[in-house]
Parts: structure tokens; sequence; C-alpha cells
């Protein structure tokens, strides 16, 4: 076991893992933080992406005990309890989500590339989530609701 | 004015965009146990043993020996008494990687998996049937029981020696609908725990609870009134969640160690371990005449049903149901075989069974259009089924309730504006460059509501006013929680917030189907609707009963949601109301309803338009532009139909150029992740253009039709005629699917030589 002290949504936790933990699975079981949904385990679908240190990262690629010392945002550190974000607001105006379970991955992957790129082109925006896959909107209303973030400001 | 046809925002989405989706493997249960499958790496071996001493006893481990319950199905579906049943676990043999040959119960799931690599299993492997083709020679036999690897045969074996005598022109080809993996992003997830009063409960990623509470009880000798399915969120079906040995599993586990158990597939264990789709190939022939009308078509069919026939080995015959396509056809012929293999099993898969039917007719179309030199467009126009001959029979007994099929291809093409199209085409032509340009059309009928199914809804009104919409139907990303709520609203004169929609619980919801085949709305939006005005006929009772008024007089106002005397309209109670009265007198209990609604299936149809930009030269294609037609009759919500089309479209264009699911001669799954296997993403999809058209059904009192098939069907074909439209000036007439850059470079290279 090794001690790592997280900060996540704003407040410091301190726990013991296994050194083979995934972040993914710290934040899910370990903290009870199941908004951040698992889909794949080859890093490809992008579901348990999570923002470390303000940047997208898939939950699944990094081992808890790397994310010692670090500030970890997850879907549910994105707006006060009950209220939606405007990644939030902006995905459920344009129908950018159906079964809802890649959907946090994609708002956080959103919130990553709007704080890096604040008005991309469809085609950035297609080549950002080249690693968050879905497979209920055909992305469609993914890349509306994004546009649609973007022209909010978010 | 009606809320009906608004594109209201779905009432699910806030939960899910923070956090709180209630899928299975996010339900707390406490002290439950990790349950771990150990799955077979060979295709087809015998079990010699399997040695389990190296396991820590803080695990328990189970073998095919140890299950007592009888084997999962055959399905009953006519032509299957030969095909045996599915041991939960298997005991002498394995017939496919990814077959279960143990299973360990733990404290945690890295134990599970700790003691899962510990377990040696004595394989003495067997030669394998990888392939639809190596299984026709019946070398060797699958299932030694049924004597031969034809599970089942679908059409007739009849054949007409003059089938094509009166046709000037007869071409031959092949619609290859390759193998795919469903992927739902939520992999399967199930739980189960036996409750202090013996009862089973069982949580399940699923789109059928009440069917699998009935065959839980069955296989696991449970009374059905001892046993509870819960289906919570779920994260996508497609047609593969149905019922497996896994979910039957958990239960008998349950029983058996006496504390609650849960399981989650890994994604690498669902892309083996979920049924596949698709996995069919016909052989077509068409004939007619040298200015355009068809007069002969014939399909010869090869289905694989992997190693343990299911619902997969049964979908010929649908397709055989809707091998007319939208065309009038006087003679068809279809004979198909569904075959053994050592292969994950085929079951439905977005489509099942209506996209293989198109994909062959759209092909046929195509390649005879080719054949007499005609523009394909003008082929269909030919021989479409006209407006004026619904309710139409065709003659293979698909009885089609209406359309306008020649409507909504001219609708595709002015959308896609075929003439400055055909005139880029013209110029990159001439001009030779690399990249050339190809345009393919589809136009198709699919059937919803395929087998006349009867569906369950109950309304309640609350002592608040408001009203709750129980339904069989269950809802698994298709947005049910907003558009039965609206049916339910419009037809009760409350607004949406005020309605509440409950689903998967088997003790909340009487009965019910579940949802699949695109038949929700039709049956499942009827029965609430039904049970609306049922609950308006009930109110009505009681309001006239409260106004000293006969029953007969009371009108319920649905704009302003009063219940009043006819001509009198401040002699009125709104429901708010008459709930809270109605409370008061203990009678809260009147204001309920349950409603059955069974129909007859209805035919959606559609048009798609193509675009994509072929380099001739390595072969890469890119998507363009999809124009997408799909008339799913009256439109409940907008919104959610154009949602429904834009991921059918995706899956039908990733059928069309992407995805793959591939064995070796040995039966070893090569796309077996999600790394390694062509599941596309934003990147490589362009924007749908959906237009919309709607041709109410005459079947049910909302018009409305299926819609989450559609866009898979009609898209795959569109987009395989569009590479082969590319390549035509280059001698193609054919490229299988997926029309990848190595699949477009062979059909180049083979057109040259």
């Amino acid at each position: 076991m090794t001690k790592i002290a997280v900060t996540v949504n704003g407040e410091k936790q301190e726990r013991d893992v296994e050194p083979r933990l995934l972040l993914a699975y710290f934040l899910r079981e370990t903290l009870g933080l199941t908004g951040t949904n698992v889909g794949c385990d080859t890093s490809s679908c992008g579901a348990c992406t999570v923002l470390v240190d303000g940047k997208s990262v898939k939950s699944c690629t990094m081992l808890a005990v790397q994310a010692d010392g670090a500030e970890v945002t997850t879907i549910e550190g994105l707006a006060g309890d009950g209220e939606l974000g405007t990644v939030q607001q902006a995905f459920h105006e344009q129908h950018a989500l159906q079964c809802g379970y890649c959907t946090p991955g994609f708002v956080m992957a959103t919130v990553s590339l709007l704080k890096e790129t604040p008005n991309p082109s469809e085609e950035e925006i297609r080549r950002a989530f080249e690693g968050n896959l879905c497979r209920c909107t055909g992305y469609h209303n993914i890349v509306r609701a994004v546009e649609a973030a973007a022209r909010a400001g978010a | 004015m009606s809320i009906l046809g608004n594109r209201v925002l779905r009432k699910e989405d806030p939960r899910f965009l923070t956090g709180k989706g209630r899928y299975v493997e996010n339900l707390p249960l406490e002290g439950a146990l990790a349950v771990t499958f150990l799955r077979s790496p060979h295709a087809h071996a015998r079990i010699a043993g399997v040695d389990t001493s190296a396991v820590p006893s803080t695990v328990t481990v189970f073998t095919g020996a140890d299950i007592d319950a009888p084997p999962f199905g055959p399905p009953p579906f006519p032509g299957f008494e030969n095909v045996p049943g599915r041991p939960l676990v298997a005991t002498d043999v394995v017939r496919f990687v990814g077959e279960i040959v143990a299973i360990v119960v733990a404290e945690s799931r890295t134990a599970g998996v700790d003691a899962s690599e510990l377990i040696v299993v004595d394989y003495e492997p067997l030669p394998v049937v990888a392939s639809p083709d190596e299984a026709v020679k019946d070398e060797t036999i699958v299932h030694p029981s049924m004597g031969t690897n034809v599970a089942c045969g679908s059409g007739s074996p009849e054949h007409d020696e003059n089938l094509f005598a009166e046709c000037e022109v007869v071409v031959k080809g092949t619609a290859n609908s390759q193998r795919m993996a469903p992927c739902p992003l939520e992999p399967r997830s199930a739980a189960a725990e036996i409750g202090a009063d013996g009862r089973l409960t069982a949580w399940l990623s699923t789109q059928t609870p009440h069917q699998d509470k009935m065959v839980l009880a069955g296989i696991l000798g449970f009374d059905p009134a001892e046993v509870r399915v819960i289906g919570p969120d779920v994260g996508g079906g497609f047609g593969a969640k149905m019922l497996g040995v896994e979910e039957l599993l958990l239960g008998w586990l349950a029983r058996k160690v006496g504390k609650p158990v849960r399981w989650t597939e890994t994604r690498s264990e669902s892309m083996v371990a979920l049924p596949h789709g698709r996995a069919q190939r016909a052989d077509f022939t068409i004939g007619g005449t040298r200015d355009g009308k068809i007069l002969a078509y014939r399909l010869d069919v090869l289905q694989d049903s992997g190693a343990y026939p299911a619902l997969g080995a049964f979908l010929p015959n649908l397709t055989a149901l809707m091998s007319s396509g939208v065309y009038a056809i006087p003679k068809i012929e279809f004979e198909g075989r569904s075959v053994v293999t050592n292969t994950t099993p085929i079951s439905a898969f977005r489509g099942a069974g209506r996209p293989e039917a198109t994909q062959a007719i759209e092909r046929a179309i195509d390649v005879f259009a080719a054949e007499i030199g005609m523009d394909p467009a003008d082929v269909r126009r030919a021989n479409f089924i006209p407006n004026d001959a619904f309710p139409y029979q065709t003659v293979v007994g698909a009885p089609y309730d209406i359309g306008d099929y020649g409507g909504a291809l001219e609708l595709a093409l002015r959308a896609a504006g075929i003439d400055d199209l055909r005139a880029e085409q013209k110029k990159r032509r001439d001009a030779g460059g690399a990249k050339q340009l190809g345009i393919g059309l589809s136009t198709y009928v699919e059937i919803t509501n395929g087998i006349h199914e009867t569906e369950f809804g109950e309304v309640e009104i609350t002592d608040d006013g408001g009203a709750i919409v129980y339904t069989g139907s269950f809802s698994h990303g298709q947005g049910h929680e907003t558009t039965f709520a609206m049916i339910a609203a419009e037809r009760l004169g409350l607004p949406i917030e005020k309605v509440t929609v409950v689903k998967g619980d088997t003790d909340e919801v009487e009965k019910g189907t579940g949802t699949y085949g695109s038949k929700s709305t039709q049956i499942g939006g009827m029965a609430a609707r039904g049970a609306a005005d049922d609950v308006v006929e009930l109110a009505k009772k009681l309001v006239g009963e409260y106004l000293e008024a006969s029953p007969d007089d009371i009108v319920l106002d649905t704009a302003e949601g009063k219940l009043h005397v006819a001509g009198a309209p401040s002699r009125a109670l709104a429901w708010s109301e008459l709930a809270s009265r109605a409370s008061g007198d203990g009678r809260l209990g009147e204001l309920r309803a349950k409603h059955e609604f069974t129909a007859v299936p209805t035919f959606p149809f559609g048009a798609h338009v193509a675009v994509v930009e072929v380099d001739t030269e390595t072969g890469r294609v890119e998507l363009q532009r999809l124009v997408a037609v799909d008339d799913a009759g009256t439109l409940i919500n907008p919104l959610i139909a154009a949602g429904q089309v834009h991921g059918g479209v995706a899956t039908g264009v990733a059928q069309a150029l992407y995805e793959n699911y591939v064995y070796d001669a040995d039966g070893n799954p090569l796309s077996n992740t999600f790394a390694g296997y062509g599941f596309p993403s934003a990147a490589e999809l362009p924007s749908w253009e959906v237009v919309e058209m709607e041709t109410p059904t005459p079947v049910n009192a909302l018009g409305a039709k299926g819609i989450g098939e559609s866009g898979t069907i009609g898209a795959t074909p569109a987009v395989q005629n569009a590479v082969v439209d590319a390549l035509a000036p280059y001698g193609v007439r054919h490229v299988p699917m997926p029309a990848n850059g190595e699949n477009v470079w062979r059909a180049l290279q083979e057109a040259k030589a």
C-alpha cells in the first residue's frame, strides 16, 4: 500500500492505495465517485476522462499513485449540486447524449478542449475527440453541443 | 396546442450530465462478492481437466461439473428442433474463444482476476470450424448431436428453373454483411442477491427486464413471483443485451454462495462474450428488361450462427421477409442456411436481419443498373411500389402499411443537390486526378414491431395531481422518460413536468416485453396513451360524482388540465383539485388504469444519399456527406427522433467503411479489443444531413412507426454504392465491406489486372 494525497473536486483526499490501482477505480471505488464510467481496457473510449491539473486525462491510463499531489476534477465537480455548468447545459440543449455512459468523458474532454481552444472549428472538435467513443449519437449533436458551449463562453 | 411534435429536451438528461447515472456497476450493494469468469482461449477443444489446487482458499471456484442448472436455450423458433442449448459453463468441450470454463467468486475484482490466473485448464485442441464456408463442408461437426453444422434453414429450397426465363438481362453478385461487435459503451453488468424472504433480485444491464425474469425463473427453478429484475440505467444495448449465460450464472451464484454477487464485463471480455451481429453473406441473382424493369430476384444466404445458434440463426427469416425492398418484384426466391461455427454466437444488432435484406437488394439494383447502363435512380423509379398500392403485400408476404418511396428518393436527391454532385463528379473524372467522387443511393423499407407484440402501460394520478406512467417498454438510451411523458401529458392535459415514467422494475411494472426492434413508441407509447385515456374516463366518473353531474357530461379541457361540466367551464375540477379531494376521501386509487396495446407491424422507409471521395492511389475513402430521409410516421419528439437517425447512420457507415470482426483460421478473434476493432470516432465521420419526412401509419392512433434502426439500414448500402460509383470508370463493379483502404485498393488492382 502507498499513501497518496489527491485533491478531488476541491477536497483533499488522503488514502492508502495498492500501487496497481488505476485512477479510474480510485475515483469510483475508493472515493465512490461513480460518475466517471469505464468503457474499455485499452485506453480507447475516453468514457473515464477527467481533468488532472486542468488537462483531460483518461483516468484508466493513470495509476492513482501518479496522481499524488495533483488536482483532479470529475463530472461531479463541474457545477454545484443540482445545477448544470455551461458545457453540461449545451449537451442537454443539443441532445448530445442518449444512454449517457460516454457523456461524462465527453463533457470533461469538452471543458479541456475549450480551455485550450475557445472557438474550435468543426474539424478541430472532431480531431480533439478522436479518443472518445460514442455508440448512440453518431457524434453529430456532440459537435453541435461543443459549438454551442463555445458560443456561450465556456 | 399539443406538446406532441415539439423538440422537448429530455427529462433524463440531468442525472447523466451530473454523474448520477444509475448503471448496475454504480449500485452500492454492500458486501457483494466479485464474480470473475475464466474463459476459453481455444476456439474448439476438449477439456481434459481443470486444476484449481493453486487457488487460495479465500476464493471459491466453480466449474462446469458444479452447475446444476439446465443448459440455456435454444430459443423456441420453428426449425430449431435439432439445436442443443448452451451449457452455462462448459463441461467437456469449449466451442469458441470466450466460452466460460470456470467461475471465481472473490472479495474483490482484483482478487478474482488474480485467482483466475492460477486455474490450470488442460485443453486438448480439436479441429476448428472458423468460417461458414468451412461449416457447410460438415468435415468437423461442432455439435455432434446435430449430425451437421446446418442449424436451420430459411426461405424455401424450392427452385423454379424458369425464374429468370423472361429476363433480357441477368446479373449476379454478392452482398457481404460482415460480422460486427455491437459495442454498447457500457459493457454488460449484473448483480444478484437472495433477500431474507428468499426472493431473487437481479440488477441487469439489459433491454428486456420482464422477459429476463421469466427466463431466470425457468432456468434456475424459481416461481416467477420469487424473482425481481431491476433494469436501472443501461448504457446502450443495440440488440445485444438480451439475457445471457452470465446473468443466469449471477442468479445461480447468489443462491449458491448465499451472498450478493456482482460482475461487470471488461471490454476485452465483452468483445468475445457479448453476442455479435450480422455475419451474413447473400449471393444475389437479379434479372429484368433492358429498360430497367426488375422481373425476378433470388437470394442464397449463408448465415453464421456462431457456436450456439440462437436469435442470429433465425434472423435470415427477417431478411427473407424484407427481401423485396421497396420494389414491386414479381418473382422472388430465397434460400438460407444458418450454420454453426467455433465463434462467438450471433444475435440481434441494430437492424437485425433487415440491413442484410436492404444491403442485398440495394447492391443488386446498382449492379443491375450498371449492367444496363442506366442511372441507378431511374432503375429505382421504374420499380418502386406505387403510392396508390398500399396496403401492399409483397410476393414474399410482407404486408407494407404505407409508403411513398419515390417521394423519399426525390427529397433526398434534391437535398443532396444531385445535379451539382454529378457535374462535380464528371469534372473530376474528366480531369483524371487521383481523388474521385462517388455518389451512392439507397432506398429502403424496414419492419418494426415485426412479431405483432403486445405492450403494457399503466397510468396513475398522484396526490399532487401529477401522473406516473408505468411502461413495459425499457428505454436504454432512447429517451422514453421524455417521449412517453409527452404522450401521457398530451392525453391528460398535464404539463410534462408533472408526468413521471417508471420502467424496468418487474415489481413496479406488472408486465412488459422491453425494448428492441424499434417497436417501443408504436406499442409501448400507445399502451401509455391508452392507459391515460382510461384514467380520463375514470376521472370523469369521479368528477361527475363530486360535481353532481352525469359522467357523460364531464369533459376534459386538455389546455387547462381541468375536468368540467360540458357547457359550464366554471363547474370544474383541475387535476390537482381532483387528486387532493380523492386523496382525502381515500379514493385516489380509483384514478389508476392498466392498458395493453397490440398491433401489427409498421414499415418505416426512406432514402439515403452518400457522397464519398476515394483516393484511387491509396484506396483511402472519405465520407463527405450523408443525406438521410427516414420516414417514421408522425414524430412525437423530432429532437429525439433525429438523434436516433444520427446514431443509426453512424453505425451504418461504420459497417460500410470501418468495422469488421475478424477471426483467423484457428478461430482466434483478431478484433477483441477497442484498439483492434474499427469503431469510428468523430474524427472519421461528417455531420449528418437529416431531412424530415412524415407519412403517418394507419396502424396506430399516434401515426408512429419505428426510428431506432432506420438510419443503420439505409446508410450502409448508400455508402457502399458510393464507393463503387467512384471507382466505376476503373471497371470496378463491387467492393466488399468494409470498403476500407485495403479492400478498395484490392478491388482497383483486380479491375486493372
